[in-house]
């Protein structure tokens, strides 16, 4: 499959030679399971297999949750509780799935991010940098539907927030919300369709990521040092890599085992920490909670989305160059989703020759002022709009948008990176060769 | 009955009010009780649940539901854990509505405790949950993992964050509460000393009785938490194991290439 050179799967008894000239899956397995994988990975390449096994507990824990549940207004809530009291082991197969949700976007944050620091988006993996972003905003409706079905207080209210965005379309928003509610407002036509697409979407899911691995097969795994793997011949190639398995089967799930143990002592000792004491309140249209918080992956993005409010500048700006179609709520939303839009146009922005940020001497800095800028965005997305955090959003929202849109394509014109290792293999010898303990004990 | 004598008064009061939601500021104080149920191993306290459950039955059942517990549930090992004998027994305390006979009848171990009386009246099965007593600093939810949630904590620092203040707003009648978000609450104080008998003799002050009911009241939240813990702790035994053996597995699998590159 992949361009790199490799022994491919060859039937040998008759049982084998009849199937494969009907049907190739044993070689599919085969290539998929052998693929020549870069041997110096280092431990930030765990994130994909924690992730395909979210996506496998999200679905097998949902299934079973659904046989219990029931999307009805003045039901579901209640159909919860009977999973919590009186379904066998339902207790721990809803705090996993819960909980679940919440290790699934961990992954995916840790993933994206190893893949903005090493260059993994950089030319040749656009297109398995494009499908992770529509993985992502897959996984995001997904995990905001689900959020919906137990029809807590939180559900309820943050189901009309966020529909509400949508309603800030000039001209057309009012329709777009009526049709995604199949109401004027939160209820029963939005719980019925909210559950019926919490079900099918993953499974798209399921989709997008074949065709996510199907693309990092084709073009090989990147590598912290960003060097392309050698494929002049077999010989060469098998210098710079491991096959799939088991080198990288045996460390994933070592990797796998231990994020486990955090995750079981999590839904075990204090399954409800990641979550809102409002969400144990049955829905209720008339009263509203004090706060209204999303849940915790989404709160960088609600950060950027409240960051811009009438007061600031820019907003007016705008919303007088365009005639007041832009106003500060309509920007709100266009921010948001121009957060993601710019993250999912990284391989475009970066002009840089060198792909690995461990060659990069000042993205590094920028990089790491990414990472706390995405923590603090976090973390303001879930305090009140006042005064100071107002400004800490604005200046968070401001940087992110820096990162993709000013900072990325300038480094590659102002920065002058160290060369990298000429092989892996060559990047290999250093960190485990002869050299790496004299270099260590200095 | 026990529980229909009790409160009249309370309900009374209780009835004028326009709400739980009062406006307002004010820091909320949280007392940190110690609950036996806390941390990893703890457990539920039996003897603590039959005292919660009388408080709930002789104070807080006159106005507060419990729509989401089953009386069978009382006759629960890690629960109460009363006989069968003792359950029905209790259950036939309560009038429930049955559809079929379009008609009141008293309640059986199948059924469910009654919903509030009060429209105002939360329901109380999932308040332990509902509410998080602890939170910070700074909306980090440090003090969350360290003194957990805080939902128990949180009842029990209601019942017993009474101030003796009250204010009329709107024709009702607010109380004021150091626990209460706000510092008004439309509740009015509903434990004293000595309101409710213990057959073991147990100690019947406000602060205790608030004690009690509160822990029982966890249970009503999460009665599968001891079964929970016991899973999770299974989980990270067995993946901790699991963990370590992968890790050598691993080690030993790279070994020959790490050599390889040492040789190079």
């Amino acid at each position: 499959m992949a361009g790199i050179p490799h022994d491919h799967y060859e039937p040998k008894t008759g049982i084998e030679k009849w199937l494969h000239s009907r049907l190739n899956v044993v070689g599919l397995a085969y290539d998929t399971l052998m693929i020549p994988t870069p041997k110096n990975l280092n431990w930030m390449w765990i994130w994909g297999i924690v992730l395909a096994f979210c996506l496998v507990l999200q679905i097998a824990t949902g299934v079973v949750l659904v046989m219990h549940y029931t999307p009805h207004v003045d039901l579901a809530f209640a159909s919860i509780e009977h999973i919590m009291r009186d379904v066998n082991g339902g207790h721990m197969i809803r705090y996993m799935h819960m909980n679940g949700a919440s290790l699934f976007f961990v992954a995916v944050y840790a993933h994206i991010f190893r893949g903005l620091y090493y260059g993994s988006y950089k030319a040749p993996r656009e297109v398995t940098w494009i499908i992770g972003m529509l993985i992502y905003l897959v996984m995001m409706g997904t995990a905001f539907m689900g959020y919906v079905l137990p029809w807590g207080q939180m559900s309820f209210h943050g189901t009309a927030v966020i529909t509400g965005l949508f309603g800030a379309i000039p001209g057309i928003g009012e329709s777009i919300q009526t049709w995604l509610l199949g109401a004027s407002a939160v209820g029963q036509p939005a719980l019925n369709r909210f559950f019926s697409l919490h079900y099918l979407l993953p499974f798209v899911l399921a989709g997008l990521v074949i065709l996510h691995i199907w693309a990092f097969h084709t073009t090989g795994n990147n590598n912290p040092t960003g060097v392309e793997v050698r494929r002049g011949s077999k010989a060469e190639a098998e210098k710079d890599t491991l096959p799939f398995w088991p080198y990288f089967v045996i460390k994933d799930v070592f990797a796998l085992a231990v994020i486990l143990v955090v995750f079981f002592a999590i839904v075990g000792f204090m399954p409800n920490y990641l979550g809102h004491p409002d969400n144990y309140i049955e829905a209720n249209p008339l009263a509203t909670p004090a706060h209204i918080v999303p849940e915790w992956y989404f709160l960088p993005f609600y950060a950027i989305l409240r960051a811009f409010t009438a007061d600031v500048w820019l907003v007016q700006l705008v919303s007088f160059v365009t005639g007041g179609i832009i106003d500060a709520k309509f920007f709100g939303v266009l921010a948001m989703f121009g957060a993601i839009a710019v993250m999912a146009l990284a391989p475009w922005l970066d002009t840089s020759s060198v792909r690995s940020g461990r060659y990069r001497p000042m993205f590094k800095w920028w990089f790491a002022i990414l990472c706390v800028d995405f923590m603090v965005l976090m973390w303001v997305g879930a305090r009140p709009t006042e005064f100071p955090y107002d400004w800490i959003s604005l200046i968070g929202s401001a940087y992110w948008f820096g990162y993709f849109l000013v900072i990325l394509p300038l480094l590659g014109v102002l920065e002058k990176p160290i060369t990298p290792p000429a092989t892996i293999e060559d990047d290999f010898n250093a960190h485990y060769g002869k050299d790496a303990d004299a270099s260590a004990a200095e | 009955m026990i529980k229909k004598l009790a409160l009249t008064a309370l309900t009374a009061l209780a009835l004028t009010s326009g709400g739980a939601y009062a406006a307002g500021g004010g820091e909320q104080h949280i007392e940190d009780f110690k609950f036996s149920f806390e941390g990893p191993f703890g457990k539920f306290d039996q003897e603590q649940l039959r005292r919660g459950l009388k408080i709930y039955t002789e104070v807080c059942s006159a106005c507060h539901g419990m729509k989401f517990l089953n009386f069978r549930n009382l006759g629960d090992e890690g629960g109460p854990h009363y006989s069968e004998d003792e359950v029905r027994a209790y259950a036939a305390g309560f009038d429930v509505f049955d559809p079929v006979l379009d008609d009141t009848r008293p309640a059986t171990p199948a059924d469910k405790f009654p919903p509030s009386n009060l429209e105002t009246a939360p329901d109380l099965t999932l308040m332990a949950k509902a509410r998080a007593g602890f939170h910070g600093p700074a909306g980090l939810g440090i003090n969350q993992i360290v003194k957990g949630m805080g939902g128990a904590e949180y009842i029990a620092s209601l019942l017993t964050g009474y101030t003796g203040e009250e204010k009329e707003q709107a024709g009702s009648v607010f109380y004021e509460n150091t626990a209460f978000p706000g510092g008004w609450i439309a509740m009015a104080p509903p434990l004293e000393d000595e309101l409710v008998e213990f057959d073991d003799g147990h100690s019947n002050t406000a602060h205790h009785m608030a004690e009690d009911v509160s822990a029982f009241l966890m249970w009503t939240a999460e009665p599968k938490m001891m079964a929970r813990q016991q899973a999770g702790f299974t989980g990270v035994l067995f993946l901790s194991i699991f963990a370590c053996l992968m890790y050598l597995t691993n080690k030993r699998l790279w070994a020959p290439i790490k050599k390889k590159a040492k040789e190079s």
